[in-house]
C-alpha cells in the first residue's frame, strides 16, 4: 500500500493453493505419517486467505497419478504437486512480459481461453497471437500505469500457467471492499493468477514505482545482460546450412565483392561430423582451423552449433565421457534417458550438476574442442530440451536430475546449457575474453549469458511483424540482446518482405539473417542490384550505429535497463504509449518504426512526448512530439527518429567488419531540444575483454550541449583506456548560424570550421580533431 | 596546361631513364591525376564544390562524391586506386584503406595500420601470366577442337537429313506393304470369322440341349421323389410334403396352394408333371443330398487360360485331357464350361488366317519402328546445339563425376542424376530444360528441370555452367541451395576465337 492506496494485493480472490507431495495410496505404509509437508515461503502472503484443496475426497480424480498424453505416460510418483497464487492490482489496466509468447506486447485477458503458458518447448512452425508456450520462459510480469510501474517474479521452474482478468471478474468480498474504500466502483483493475506443477510459491514483488526501478530491482534478483562483444551487436549470416569450407570462403568473398559488412558466419548443425557436437565433418570441413584463419584475417568470426542432445555412439569422446562421469539425465527407472533428436538414439547430459557444467565448459579449451580457435563462438539451440519422441517434444517429466524430477526443472534447463557453454568460452581464455553464446530456450537470468533469438519463425508478413513486441516482451523482463531470424527460417520470402525484414532487424539488439535447409539461397546480393544496395544500405545504417548500440548494451548491464524498449518505458504518463508494439525505442533517444507491411506506402508513427521534438535520422527534418506522424515510405524507407535532446555517437566510415573500424572516427549528432539542450555519452573499450571489468579499462563520457556548448566530461576518471578514436565531425541539429566555433581544449582555443545548412538548421563542425578520451569543449559564439 | 606540364614531367623522367613516378595525392589513379594539381584550389569530380587544395585527403570528407579523399577512408562512397605495379591495377572501396588487412599486392591500402603487408604484386603477376597463358593455350586448342566438332556436326547433320529423307521413302514402301497385307489379313480372316460363329453356335444350342437333357432328368427324379406311393401319379398330400414350395411364405404348403401348383388337379400323372415342374423347379429341394452335382463343370476363373484366348489359340487334346482330369469334368460341356474342341477343317482355316496375321503385324511392327526412327532424327535435329551446332557431339553422350559420396552423371540435352556410391537408387536431378546463360550468350548455362521432389521442398534442378576446356569433363558439382545443384562442365564447344595476341616480343611497334 501507499498511503490508503492498494497497491497490489495478493489472495484476494481466494486462489492460494498447493498440494503436499504425498505416496500413492497403494504403496503408502503409514497412511498419514509419510507425507512431506511443502514449505511455503510466507513472506509475500497473507495466510489467512490460505483455504487450499487440502480436504481430500476419497474420490480419487483421473490423471492424479499417472497421466498420459498421446502415447506417453507420466508416472508422477508423487501425486498432483501443484501450486497456485492470485494477485489483484487495482488501478491497473496494463501488464506486460511472460515471454516468450508469439504475441502482442500488452498482455490480454485469458477469460474463456487458454491461459498464458510457460513451458519451454520446440513448437514447429509455431502459431501467432496465441499464448501457447514457446522455447523459453521468464515468469516475470510487469504492471503498468501513470503512476506507477511493478512487477511480480513467480520464480518456479515448472511448467506454469497465467490467467488474465479484467476487474469486473471474480471479486471477493475483499476485493469488494477495495472498491468501497477507495470510492469507486468503476476503478480498473487486472486480476493475475499464477499457477505452477510442481515446487513451491516464491515471489517477489518488483515495487518500481518508475519502470527503471523495477528493471533494476529485478536485475538484483537475476543480474543483468551480459555484456557482449561489440562484433557480436554487427550483422550476423547464418543459413542452414553452410555446406562446406568452399561454401564458406564464397560467401565471405560475397560480401566484400558486394561491399557489405558482416561479422559473423554462422554454421549449423550439418558442420559436425554425423552431429556430433564438438567435431567437424571430415569431408565438408576438413581443415576448420584454415577457414577460421581465413576469415580472422579479415577480422571476422564464426559461431558453430553446439547443442546439448549427444549421440549415443561409443565412438564418441563426448558421450563416452559423459557415461564415464554419470553426467548424464536419468530416466524414472535410474537408467540414462535417452531419445531422438538430430543424431538419433541422444542422451541429454544433466546441466543442473555444477559438475557437469564445469567439465562441459572444460570441453571449449583450444586443445579439447578440435579445431576450435578464438574467432569460434557457440550457438545452443534444441536446449528446451528438444526429444522428438518425447510428450511435446520434450524431456518426459518424470526423468529424473539427481533428485528431482525433471517436471521440477524443465524451464531452467536451458539457462543452465547456455550458463556452462559460456562459462567454457570465458575459461578456454583464462578469463580474458568475453564469452558469445546464442541460445534458444531460457529462463529469469538467462540475460547473463548472452543473445536470444525468437526460435523458428516463418518467412510472413506477420513473422515479421510479431518479432517487435516478442523482443520487447523480453526486453522487459531482462533479456536485452533479442532477435528473430532476419527473412524468416521457414519458406521462402518475397524480395519486398526480405527488404523489409533487414530494414527491420538492423534497428534491432541481434541482428542475425539465418533460413531453413530446405529454402532457396538468400544471401543479400542474391535479389538484383537494387535489392543488394537496399540492403547494403541498411546494414551500413547498423555498423554506423554500432558505439550507440554499443553503448546501451553497456548500460544494460551495469542498470538493467532494456535496450530495446516499448514507448511506455520512456513516457509512463502517456497512455497512448501503452499498447504501441509497432514501432520502439532504441535506448531512450532512437525512435523506430518498421516498415512491416506488404506494398506499404505510408507509416503513421506516434512521436511521443508533448513539447518535444523528433528528428527524422536521414533527412534531419524536425517534427514534434505528442502527434501521429504520417511518413510516405519507399522501399529504402526505414522511418528512424533521433530525440531531441541526445547525443548519438556514431562511426559513418562503415567498414567490412566492426574490428575494422575499432580506431575510426566519431561523427557525434547532436540533436537540440526545444530549449537548445542536449545530452548523451560515449562509451570505448577494447570491444572483447573482461578489461573494462577487471582492469577498468574503458573510456565512459558525458556528452553536454547546453547554453551554446558542447563539453564532453569524464564519467569514470579512474579508469584508463587509449583511444586512436577521435571526433571527425558534429552535427548539431535544430541548431541557428554562430559567428565562429571555438574548440577549448588544453587550456587553449582553436577555432574550428563550420557550414550551416539553413533548410534544414543542421551546423556541421568540421574536422575538430580531438581525440576521443579527451576533455573539451566546444563553443559556438 | 595541365597536360602540358604532365607531358613535360613525362618526357623529362622519361629522358632521365629513371622508373616513372608521378608524384600527386594518394590513391589518384593516372587518368585521373590531371584533376589533383598541388596548391591549385580542387574541385568535386561532381563539380559540386571547389576546396582548398590542402583538404584533399587530409581525412575528411568533404565532397559528396568522394573524389575530395582518394587516399583516405574519409568518404563512404570513395575509391582508392593501387597501382600494383606488376600485376593489374585495381579499385578497392575507400572503406579498405588502413583497415588492418591487405588488399592492394603493393601494400599502398595499408600505409597507416601497422599491418604488416608484403608486396606481392610480382609474384601475383606472374601466376597470373602463366594462368593467362594456359588458359590462351587452351581456348586456342579448344577452339580448334571447336572448328571439328562444328565440322562433324555439319557433317552429321547433313548425313542425317538425307537419312530423313530415304527413311521416309523407305516408309512410305512399308506403308503401302501394310495395307496389302491388310487385305490378305482380312480376307483369311473371314472363314475364320465365320467357322468361328457357326462353331459358337452349334455350341451354344447344343448347351441349350444338354441343359434341356438335364432338367428332364431332375424332373423325372423329382417325380419319382414325389410319388411316395409310387403309385405312378403325384398327388396333392405328396406336393405338401415339401413345404418350400410354400408360394405366400407363411411357412406351410396348404391343399389349396399344392393344388394350385398342380393346376388345380388332384394328381399329375409323368407326363403331366411336365406342365407342373417350371412352377416348382426353382424352388424344390431334392430329398437327396447332391453335393458333388457341379463338380463336373469346369468354373471359368480356375482355368489356367482365359476363355478368349481358346477362341484363338487351338487347345490340344492333350491339354482337354490335362482339364478334364485335373477338374474331374464328366464332360466337356456343361453350363460354365468352356468350349468343345473344334472340328479339323476348321483349324485349317485358322491356321492360314494366323499365318497372315503374323505377316501384317510383322510388316505393321517394322513400320512403326521407321516411325520412331524418323521421329528420333527430327528430334535430335530440332535440338538447338548452338550457333554452329557445336554442341551436337553432346547429344546421347553422359558424363560422370564421382565425389565422395555420390557418382553425378550428365547426359547433356537430356538429364541429369545422381547416383549413391555405395548402392541405392538413382535421383533425377532435372531433365533438359533450356539454354539459359545471360543475354549475349545463352549457350553458357544449361538448365535442367523437374527432377524428382524434394521433401517438404521444390522439384530438382540442375544448372551446368559450360566453361572452355579441351576435354569434355564435369569438373565439379554443388548444391547451393537444397536441391539446386550447380554442376561445372569443360567443353571446346563454348571456345571463343582466341584474340590475336601473339605472345612473342617485338622488337618494333608498327606506327
Amino acid at each position: 500500500m501507499q498511503g490508503p492506496e492498494v497497491l497490489l494485493s495478493l489472495n484476494s480472490r481466494g486462489l492460494l493453493a498447493f498440494e503436499h507431495l504425498r505416496l500413492h495410496k497403494d504403496t503408502q505404509a503409514q497412511p498419514d505419517g509419510a507425507e512431506v509437508k511443502e514449505s511455503v515461503d510466507g513472506d509475500q502472503q497473507q495466510d489467512e486467505g490460505e483455504k487450499g484443496e487440502d480436504g481430500e475426497s476419497d474420490k480419487e480424480e483421473v490423471g492424479l497419478w499417472e497421466e498420459t498424453f498421446k502415447s506417453h505416460t507420466d508416472t508422477k510418483p508423487n501425486g498432483p504437486t501443484s501450486i497456485s497464487l492470485d494477485f489483484s492490482l487495482p488501478g491497473v489496466e496494463h501488464v506486460y512480459g511472460i515471454p516468450e509468447h508469439a504475441d502482442d506486447l500488452k498482455l490480454k485477458t485469458t477469460d474463456g481461453g487458454d491461459p498464458y503458458r510457460l513451458y519451454n518447448l520446440d513448437v514447429f512452425q509455431y502459431e501467432l497471437y496465441n499464448p501457447m508456450a514457446l522455447y523459453g520462459s521468464i515468469p516475470v510480469m510487469l504492471a503498468h500505469n501513470t503512476q506507477r510501474t511493478m512487477g511480480i517474479f513467480w520464480l518456479n521452474a515448472a511448467e506454469t500457467w497465467v490467467d488474465i482478468s479484467s476487474n469486473t471478474t471474480g471479486k471477493t468480498v475483499f476485493g469488494k471492499m477495495l472498491d468501497f474504500v477507495q470510492g469507486s466502483s468503476e476503478n480498473p483493475q487486472t486480476d493475475v493468477r499464477w499457477i505452477s506443477e510442481s515446487g513451491i510459491i516464491d515471489v517477489f514483488i518488483m515495487l518500481g514505482p518508475k519502470p527503471s526501478d523495477v528493471f533494476s530491482q529485478y536485475a538484483s534478483l537475476t543480474g543483468t545482460q551480459s555484456f557482449p562483444p561489440l562484433a557480436s551487436l554487427g550483422y550476423h549470416q547464418c543459413r542452414w546450412n553452410y555446406n562446406d569450407q568452399e561454401d564458406v570462403k564464397s560467401v565471405d568473398q560475397g560480401f566484400d565483392q558486394h561491399d557489405i559488412p558482416y561479422d559473423f558466419i554462422w554454421l549449423d548443425i550439418e558442420h559436425a561430423d554425423g552431429k556430433r557436437y564438438f567435431t567437424w565433418d571430415p569431408h565438408k570441413f576438413p581443415q576448420p582451423k584454415e577457414m577460421l584463419q581465413g576469415l580472422m584475417d579479415k577480422k571476422r568470426k564464426m559461431v558453430a552449433i553446439v547443442d546439448p542432445h549427444i549421440r549415443v555412439d561409443s565412438g564418441y569422446k563426448i558421450h563416452n565421457e559423459i557415461t564415464s562421469k554419470d553426467f548424464y539425465v536419468k530416466n524414472k527407472d535410474g537408467r540414462n534417458y535417452e531419445g531422438w533428436c538430430w543424431p538419433g538414439n541422444s542422451g541429454y547430459p544433466d546441466f543442473t550438476k555444477p559438475e557437469m557444467r564445469a567439465w562441459w565448459a572444460s570441453m571449449f579449451a583450444y586443445d579439447q574442442y578440435e579445431g576450435s580457435m578464438e574467432n569460434l563462438f557457440t550457438w545452443n539451440d534444441m536446449n528446451e530440451p528438444s526429444v522428438f519422441n518425447g510428450p511435446e517434444v520434450t524431456m518426459h517429466k518424470d526423468a529424473l536430475h539427481g533428485k528431482w524430477e525433471h517436471r521440477d526443472i524443465h524451464n531452467i534447463y536451458g539457462l543452465y546449457v547456455q550458463m556452462a557453454t559460456a562459462e567454457g568460452q570465458t575459461r578456454r581464455s583464462g578469463g580474458v575474453e568475453r564469452p558469445f553464446v546464442l541460445t534458444r530456450a531460457f529462463f529469469a537470468g538467462s540475460q547473463r549469458y548472452g543473445a536470444v533469438w525468437t526460435g523458428d519463425n516463418a518467412a510472413e508478413w506477420d513473422h515479421l511483424k510479431i518479432s517487435i513486441p516478442m523482443c520487447l516482451s523480453l526486453g522487459l523482463v531482462g533479456v536485452s540482446f533479442c532477435g528473430a531470424d532476419v527473412g524468416g527460417f521457414f519458406k521462402n520470402p518475397s524480395t519486398e518482405l526480405l527488404v523489409r525484414w533487414y530494414q527491420t532487424g538492423a534497428y534491432q539488439p541481434f541482428f542475425r539473417a539465418h533460413a531453413h535447409l530446405d529454402t532457396t539461397r538468400r544471401e543479400p546480393w542474391l535479389f538484383g542490384p537494387e535489392n543488394t544496395a537496399l540492403i547494403r544500405e541498411v546494414i551500413r545504417q547498423r555498423y554506423a550505429l554500432l558505439p550507440y548500440w554499443y553503448q546501451l548494451l553497456y548500460q544494460a548491464h551495469k542498470t538493467g535497463m532494456p535496450v530495446m524498449r516499448p514507448l511506455w518505458v520512456d513516457y509512463p504518463k502517456d497512455t497512448a504509449t501503452f499498447t504501441i508494439d509497432d514501432e520502439f525505442l532504441i535506448g531512450r533517444d532512437l525512435l523506430v518504426h518498421p516498415v512491416t507491411e506488404e506494398g506499404s506506402r505510408g507509416v503513421t508513427a506516434y512521436l511521443p512526448g508533448a513539447g518535444e521534438v523528433w528528428y527524422d535520422v536521414h533527412t534531419f527534418q524536425k517534427h514534434n512530439g505528442a502527434q501521429n506522424l504520417y511518413i510516405p515510405v519507399t522501399l529504402s524507407s526505414i522511418p528512424v527518429f533521433q530525440r531531441g535532446g541526445s547525443i548519438i555517437p556514431r562511426k559513418d566510415r562503415v567498414r567490412r567488419s566492426s574490428t575494422c573500424m575499432e580506431n575510426d572516427p566519431y561523427t557525434l549528432y547532436v540533436a537540440l531540444s526545444p530549449k537548445k539542450f542536449a545530452e548523451g555519452e560515449l562509451y570505448i573499450d577494447d570491444g572483447h575483454s573482461f578489461n573494462y571489468d577487471t582492469k577498468k579499462e574503458f573510456i565512459h563520457r558525458s556528452l553536454t550541449f547546453a547554453n551554446n556548448a558542447l563539453t564532453s566530461n569524464n564519467l569514470c576518471p579512474n579508469c584508463n583506456f587509449l583511444t586512436s578514436s577521435w571526433i571527425e565531425k558534429v552535427l548539431i541539429l535544430g541548431a541557428s548560424k554562430p559567428s565562429k566555433v571555438l574548440l577549448k581544449m588544453d587550456g587553449k582555443e582553436t577555432p574550428v570550421d563550420f557550414e550551416f545548412d539553413t533548410s534544414m538548421s543542421v551546423l556541421t563542425l568540421r574536422k575538430p580533431g580531438m581525440n576521443a578520451g579527451a576533455d573539451w569543449t566546444l563553443l559556438l559564439q | 596546361m595541365t597536360c602540358v606540364h604532365l607531358l613535360l614531367t613525362l618526357v623529362f623522367a622519361v629522358s632521365l631513364g629513371t622508373p616513372v613516378e608521378i608524384q600527386g595525392p594518394r590513391g589518384v589513379p593516372l587518368t585521373k591525376k590531371q584533376f589533383y594539381v598541388e596548391n591549385k584550389p580542387f574541385t568535386c569530380l561532381d563539380g559540386s564544390r571547389t576546396i582548398p587544395f590542402d583538404r584533399v585527403n587530409d581525412d575528411y570528407c568533404d565532397c559528396k562524391d568522394g573524389s575530395d579523399e582518394p587516399g583516405t577512408a574519409a568518404c563512404p562512397n570513395g575509391s582508392f586506386h593501387c597501382t600494383n605495379a606488376g600485376y593489374r591495377t585495381m579499385f578497392i572501396p575507400s572503406s579498405r584503406i588502413n583497415d588492418g588487412i591487405c588488399d592492394c599486392c603493393d601494400t599502398t591500402d595499408e600505409y597507416n595500420s601497422g599491418a604488416k603487408c608484403e608486396n606481392t604484386c610480382k609474384e601475383l603477376g606472374r601466376k597470373e601470366r602463366e594462368v593467362l597463358q594456359k588458359m590462351t593455350e587452351i581456348t586456342k586448342e579448344g577452339f580448334l577442337l571447336k572448328q571439328h566438332l562444328i565440322e562433324e556436326a555439319k557433317k552429321g547433320h547433313q548425313e542425317k537429313q538425307i537419312k530423313v529423307t530415304d527413311m521416309q521413302e523407305n516408309k512410305k514402301q512399308l506403308d503401302e506393304k501394310v495395307e496389302v497385307l491388310r487385305t490378305v489379313k482380312e480376307t483369311a480372316e473371314q472363314p475364320e470369322k465365320e467357322a468361328k460363329e457357326r462353331h459358337l453356335k452349334a455350341w451354344e444350342e447344343q448347351k441349350a440341349a444338354i441343359r434341356l437333357e438335364k432338367d428332364k432328368a431332375k424332373m423325372a427324379e423329382a417325380f419319382l421323389e414325389l410319388d411316395d406311393n409310387a403309385d405312378g401319379f403325384v398327388s396333392v398330400s405328396e406336393l405338401q410334403s415339401h413345404a418350400e414350395l410354400d408360394a405366400d411364405a407363411d411357412g406351410t404348403l396348404t391343399e389349396t396352394e399344392a393344388q394350385g401348383l398342380m393346376g388345380g388337379a388332384e394328381q399329375v400323372d409323368m407326363s403331366t408333371f411336365e406342365s407342373v415342374w417350371p412352377n416348382i423347379k426353382d424352388k424344390y429341394h431334392s430329398e437327396v443330398s447332391r453335393e458333388e452335382a457341379d463338380m463336373s463343370c469346369l468354373v471359368s476363373s480356375e482355368v489356367p487360360f482365359g476363355p478368349h484366348r481358346w477362341l484363338v489359340q487351338l487347345p490340344s487334346e492333350a491339354f482337354y485331357r490335362y482339364v478334364t482330369e485335373k477338374y474331374s469334368c464328366t464332360s466337356y460341356v456343361s453350363s460354365s464350361c468352356s468350349l468343345f474342341p473344334y472340328a479339323n477343317p476348321t483349324v485349317l482355316w485358322f491356321t492360314a488366317a494366323q499365318k497372315a496375321r503374323d505377316d501384317f503385324e510383322e510388316a505393321e511392327k517394322a513400320l512403326r519402328e521407321m516411325d520412331d526412327q524418323i521421329r528420333n532424327i527430327e528430334k535430335e535435329l530440332s535440338f538447338d546445339f548452338g550457333p554452329d551446332a557445336e554442341f551436337t557431339y553432346l547429344y546421347s553422350q553422359c558424363y560422370e563425376l564421382t565425389t565422395g559420396e555420390y557418382i553425378y552423371r550428365l547426359c547433356p540435352f537430356n538429364r541429369v542424376s545422381q547416383k549413391p556410391k555405395y548402392g541405392g537408387s538413382e535421383t533425377n536431378l532435372g531433365t533438359w530444360g533450356s539454354w539459359s546463360g545471360p543475354e549475349n550468350n545463352k549457350y553458357l548455362l544449361m538448365k535442367y528441370e523437374h527432377g524428382t521432389g524434394c521433401w517438404q521442398g521444390p522439384n530438382r534442378s540442375t544448372t551446368v555452367k559450360l566453361t572452355c576446356g579441351k576435354e569434355t569433363v564435369v569438373t565439379s558439382t554443388s548444391e547451393p541451395s537444397r536441391c539446386e545443384y550447380l554442376m561445372e562442365f569443360t567443353t571446346p564447344a563454348v571456345c571463343q576465337e582466341p584474340a590475336n595476341t601473339d605472345l612473342s616480343p617485338h622488337d618494333h611497334v608498327e606506327l
